[in-house]
């Protein structure tokens, strides 16, 4: 039986050893780990804490693009925009699902946000100044989590890896919209091409750094390999993008603002100059341009909802008093 | 006064045909309200013909522990597949 090969390796043949040893056998033969099974206290907290950010993320994701629902040039526009948002919110409550099913209630999780015990993406810290931020986000924002997401469909937890799937199928509908938006600004008047350059000039650093800190300094990095919580390293997935995008903004027209972005022959890809990793901890601790008001707006949502869940719970409760009757 | 709405296990029937499938879980305050939300987040894009709802307290499963003898029964019965038998040379439609 594979829990005795712990034994030989560890020369320590208690309980809590055969279990993580048949734990790890399970991770090397791609078993999928699924919610009641038993798991290492450290995996689940690990999972727990990945998972509830990525949800949070979702959600605060909502506030730069709701921004502009009112003010979206067209009625088409708009109509995207609301179902792009929609599906955010769907992205974030697909998540909170997968997260409850490690043992942590979703109120609970929603107050560690709301305390700023728990983090989200630093991207959505930054403010949403033109429409042109719009097409930005999608293009680059989701087309990053795209990159970011699609390996966690092949992690080893379950629920997780199946609510990425339903996720990344809907990704794809965001970035084109985006990529849309930037393509009819960058061909339309000078003034839309500037705003179109503008907008790329200020997201594109954020972007670059939503994959997290470099590998030298990546604390999670390793155990989540071993995990098989995270496939690839931040500076990988970071390339990955990196590689996609700037031929991209060639077929624009747009200019990524980095001077010292240059092709490699040798390696075959492009390389991007230094990355202000101040500016990146800055706004995760909370300094960003936007911290204060992304928390706030989602504590009053939180708190001006309060009767219409207290509303719904009294209606439910006595309709099914009277059915009883 | 604030408290949680119970947690329900969403199931979404794809088309006519085929059976219910477990999506994920959502919160509401009562069934209906369970079923509107299951539409708005498991079926945007056309993925059901039909959907139930089940608060999640009332599944049912067995303990991962004890799944290996909960299906040991099932382990040596060979002689219940087809290919348990030997099918002679030239004997057709068996
Ligand atoms: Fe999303
Ligand atoms: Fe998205």
């Amino acid at each position: 039986m594979y829990t005795q090969m712990s034994d030989g390796i560890d020369g320590n043949p208690n309980a809590a050893d055969e279990r993580e040893g048949a734990f790890n056998a399970r991770l090397d033969r791609a078993v999928k780990i699924e919610s009641p099974d038993w798991m290492p206290e450290a995996y689940r907290k690990t999972l727990l804490r990945q998972i509830s950010q990525h949800a949070h993320s979702e959600i605060v994701g909502m506030l730069p693009e709701g921004n502009w629902i009112t003010r979206a040039p067209s009625l088409q526009r708009k109509a995207i925009l609301l179902a792009k948002v929609q599906d955010e919110a769907g992205h974030g409550l697909y998540l909170y699902s997968a997260a409850e099913t490690l043992g942590t209630p979703r109120d609970e999780m929603v107050a560690a946000l709301h305390s700023g015990k728990a983090k989200y993406s630093s991207i959505f810290n930054y403010p949403t100044l033109a429409w042109a931020d719009v097409g930005a986000i999608g293009w680059l924002v989701d087309g990053a989590a795209i990159i970011n997401q699609i390996p966690i469909t092949r992690c080893s937890y379950g629920p997780y890896a199946r609510a990425m799937v339903r996720i990344c199928k809907e990704e794809s509908f965001h970035q084109r919209q985006g990529f849309d938006i930037m393509w009819t600004l960058a061909h339309g008047t000078p003034e839309q091409h500037a705003m179109a350059q503008d907008a790329l000039d200020r997201w594109w650093w954020p972007a670059v750094m939503m994959f997290g800190p470099p590998d030298s300094e990546s604390v999670h990095n390793e155990q989540s390999l071993r995990w098989k919580i995270k496939l690839f390293t931040n500076d990988e997935l970071r390339q990955k993008f990196v590689d996609q995008v700037v031929p991209q903004s060639e077929r624009l027209g747009l200019k990524i603002p980095d001077p010292d972005l240059r092709w490699n022959e040798a390696t075959q890809h492009y390389e991007i100059g230094q990355v202000d990793w101040d500016e990146f901890y800055r706004v995760i601790r909370g300094d960003g341009p936007c911290n204060r008001e992304r928390l706030q707006a989602r504590i009053d949502a939180w708190d001006e909802g309060t009767w219409v869940r207290d509303a719904a719970a009294e209606y439910a409760r006595k309709h099914a008093a009277r059915s009883v009757a | 006064m604030s408290e949680s709405w119970p947690q329900w296990e969403i199931f979404v029937r794809s088309e006519a045909g085929l059976a219910h499938k477990h999506v994920g879980s959502l919160h509401a305050a009562d069934a209906r309200m369970a079923l509107e939300n299951a539409r708005d987040l498991y079926t945007r894009r056309n993925e059901g013909v039909s959907i139930w709802v089940v608060e999640s307290t009332d599944v049912h499963a067995i303990d991962p522990s004890e799944a290996e003898a909960f299906f040991e029964p099932s382990q040596d019965k060979q002689y219940r597949h087809p290919t348990f038998y030997h099918v002679p040379d030239g004997v057709k439609h068996l």
